[in-house]
Formats: C-alpha cells, sequence, structure tokens
C-alpha cells in the first residue's frame, strides 16, 4: 500500500529525457569526497596500471597529453539522487591504456591520490565508456572535482568515477572499493537503482 | 537497510528561522550510529515521489528518527519538511546509511568537530552519543561556523554538553560580548580553539562544500593529518 505525503506536491523534472529511478536533476555540481582535497601537481602526476601479475605500465603528464583526446558529452548520476544532463568533458578513452597490457583479470580496482578507492569489471571501463579525463567544461579539471584528472564511468553511478586517479590494479576476483565496503552496491548500475550493497 | 518503512511525523519543533527538527515514528527501524543519514521518502497524491537524504540529528532510540532540517530555497522537499508537515503526515524512510562519517561509543580518542552551518546536525548526533555513553571519556570539541547567534542549532544544549567544549564562529554578525569580528573561518580560529595536531584527534568537517573545502585546507595547514580528516559536503560548486 502506498504511503502518500498529505500536502506534499513536488516538482515533476521538465526534461523530457528520463532520468533514472530515484533521482532529480539539478544544475549545480554537488561535491562528495571522503576527506580533504589532495593537492595533485601535474609534474609529479603518475598513472599505473598493474596487472594480476605485477606487471606495471606508467603515463606522466606527457604522455597523458600524447594520447589522443576526445570530447564526452554525458549524463551524470550520484548515488545520493541528484543527476545532472549533459555534462561536458575532455579526456582519454581507458582503451587506450589498456592497448599494451595483458590480462586475463575481469576487474579493477580504481586507486586515487588521498586513499579511495572502487572496484569495477573491466569491460565496463572498456569499448569507449569510461575516460580518463582532465576538462570540464572547456576548463582544467579542478581539483574539487577530482582534478587535475579523474576517472569518468557515466553509465555507472558517480562514485565509481575515482577523483585524483593515480592507478588501476587488475585483479582475477571483484575486490570491493571503500564504499562498496561501506554498505554500497558492488556494481553500481543507476538504471537498475544498484545504490546498497 | 534497503527498505523502505512506513514513518509518521510525531513532533514538530522550530530550530531557526528557516530550520526545525521532525521527530518521526518509524517503525522498523533499528536504530543508527552517530553521523548517518537517511533517505526520506514523500508521495504526492498521483504518486509522484521525491526522495532527499537527511542527517539524523539524535541517534539510540529505536524505531524513531530525528532529522534536523534547514530549507533550501526553491527546493523541492526541504521546504516542505520545514512550513508544511505535521503531526500525523506520512512519508517513508530507509537507513540508517553511510558507514565512514560515524563516531562509534567505544572509537575512544579525543574527537574535533567542525561544523559550517546545519552541517552541525550530523556532528550534534556524535556529541550527543557521546554525552549518552556512560563509558565514554573521549574528549570532544566542536568549532561551529554559523552566519548570526539565531543561525546556531542546538546552542543552548551544545554550550551545556558533558565532556564537549563548543566554541561558536560568526561569519556575519556576532552577538555584543564577541571578541572576535565576523568572518570566515581562519587558521588563527583553527589554531586557537582546535585540539592540536599532535593530540592525534579523529576530526569530523560537514557543512556546505566552499566550507568544507576552505577548513580542511586549514586543518591540514595546521597540521592535522588528512588521513584522521573526514568530510562531508553538501551543494554545489
Amino acid at each position: 500500500m502506498a504511503v502518500f505525503t498529505r500536502g506534499f506536491g513536488g516538482r515533476r523534472p521538465d526534461s523530457e529525457r528520463p532520468v533514472p529511478p530515484g533521482q532529480y536533476l539539478t544544475d549545480d555540481f554537488p561535491v562528495l569526497s571522503i576527506g580533504p582535497t589532495p593537492n595533485v601537481d601535474t609534474s609529479t602526476w603518475q598513472l599505473t596500471i598493474r596487472s594480476e601479475e605485477g606487471a606495471e605500465h606508467r603515463w606522466d603528464w606527457a604522455a597523458l597529453q600524447a594520447l589522443p583526446a576526445e570530447d564526452v558529452t554525458a549524463d551524470i548520476h550520484c548515488v545520493t539522487r541528484w543527476s545532472k544532463q549533459d555534462t561536458h568533458w575532455r579526456g582519454v578513452p581507458v582503451d587506450a591504456f589498456f592497448a599494451d597490457v595483458e590480462t586475463a583479470a575481469e576487474y579493477v580496482v580504481a586507486h586515487s591520490f588521498g586513499g579511495y578507492t572502487t572496484n569495477l569489471p573491466l569491460d565496463d571501463l572498456l569499448d569507449g565508456r569510461a575516460w580518463v579525463v582532465t576538462e570540464y567544461e572547456g576548463e582544467p579539471l579542478e581539483p574539487l572535482h577530482g582534478g587535475p584528472v579523474r576517472l569518468l564511468v557515466p553509465h555507472l553511478y558517480l562514485w565509481k568515477s575515482a577523483k585524483w586517479l593515480r592507478g588501476l590494479t587488475l585483479h582475477l576476483d571483484d575486490e570491493p572499493g571503500f564504499w562498496e565496503q561501506n554498505g554500497y552496491h558492488l556494481y553500481g548500475d543507476p538504471w537498475s537503482e544498484q545504490r546498497y550493497g | 537497510m534497503s527498505s523502505w518503512h512506513a514513518a509518521q511525523v510525531v513532533r514538530t519543533e522550530p530550530l531557526a528561522a528557516s530550520a526545525r527538527v521532525l521527530t518521526l515514528a518509524v517503525p522498523g527501524f533499528a536504530g543508527a550510529l552517530a553521523g548517518q543519514h537517511v533517505d526520506v521518502r514523500l508521495t504526492a497524491p498521483d504518486g509522484y515521489q521525491a526522495v532527499r537524504s537527511y542527517s539524523l540529528a539524535r541517534v539510540g532510540r529505536d524505531e524513531v528518527v530525528e532529522l534536523a532540517v534547514d530549507e533550501v530555497r526553491g527546493g523541492e522537499v526541504s521546504p516542505y519538511l520545514v512550513h508544511e508537515a505535521r503531526p500525523g503526515d506520512r512519508m517513508e524512510v530507509r537507513g540508517p546509511l553511510g558507514g565512514y562519517f560515524v563516531w562509534r561509543p567505544h572509537d575512544g580518542g579525543a574527537v574535533q568537530l567542525v561544523a559550517g552551518g546545519s552541517g552541525i546536525v550530523p556532528l550534534a548526533a556524535m556529541a550527543r552519543a557521546r554525552a549518552a555513553a556512560p563509558t565514554s571519556d573521549a574528549p570532544f570539541r566542536l568549532l561551529a561556523a554559523v552566519r548570526t547567534p539565531a543561525d546556531a542549532f542546538f546552542a543552548k544544549e551544545l554550550d551545556s554538553t558533558e565532556g564537549l567544549t563548543t566554541t561558536w564562529l560568526y561569519s556575519r554578525e556576532a552577538p555584543p560580548a564577541s571578541t572576535r569580528p565576523p568572518g570566515r573561518l581562519t587558521l588563527d580560529d583553527v589554531t586557537a580553539h582546535a585540539f592540536a595536531p599532535d593530540v592525534g584527534a579523529r576530526v569530523y568537517v560537514c557543512g556546505p562544500t566552499g566550507f568544507v573545502e576552505a577548513a580542511a585546507a586549514l586543518l591540514v595547514d595546521a597540521g592535522h593529518d588528512a588521513a584522521r580528516i573526514r568530510t562531508e559536503r553538501f551543494g554545489g560548486a
């Protein structure tokens, strides 16, 4: 039986595009982070991919700039229930980083400066569905929003799009990351409303 | 944790000009840790639903949820909760949620709370949980930044809570007796009123995004270990 709330009218979304269940649209860009915003300097920044065998591949800022970047327009969905449509980013598809990585692993843990982690299936990072981004709305990505470099995986809840990205490690098993150990869903599909574990 | 509980408003109390406390009876709600939040779902007569998250202002009572809601002007849900909802009204609650921005009575050690505006709500829940835990002798300090004295939630209670030392910092208008001119949180405020870094306090910072960014940076500048600072932000940037 539905529980109706007397006197509540609510506001219907203006957008004709559907929003995932339980989400509302905002023009704002709320910030959710577990601690202080780390200072990450592009002169010392590195991204490391480590395979399940321990083989490492590294990119510094110059190597990142040398990879082919593309513009990305995406709707983003935060588990705290805000969604934002038509956000514009610029970054390198994650596929580019995996071109020479040999692995039998099916799972990835993304690691951030500051200690944050989040887990994803490798397939969700490939085939042009995820990016390593450095610009937001035409400007260098602000530290507040994960700059200089963050992951962008717009088809999953935004906690999967790790800010201040510094590494991706490959795993044979799905290893829960920070929020996944703190009550949130292992996968996090907004359209299936996979919020909590 | 993932099912919705039917909830009924049992009491509302004014808290500030644009904020109030709502106490909900929630059969089946099994209690929470200080710092946790719940999702609140409202359903309009045509079935339209809206959900928002609110921090719990007090924990420790089963089947009771106490929220302190600050109105977001032009918002969809908070104006209803602050101005319209009254005892007997029904809604739904899910939770408790969030396992990181929490304080547990057995955690031990000093605790530094830093609040901006209505960010004081989950921190008040921690101070109340500490006062209610007879075994805890953890020293608590609260640095609470508010616009004016009228915006200081729970001021009387927090000024006299056992084990807690509260310092109010006013950004727009200070009480006449105050020697500190109104203004934003500064490094001097942090060094004067917060625990020194060598105490090794756990630090919880909650407030609007801009406040939390500034406060967390000042705490790091003052020498606090970034790994011991937990933050919860709300609003855009």
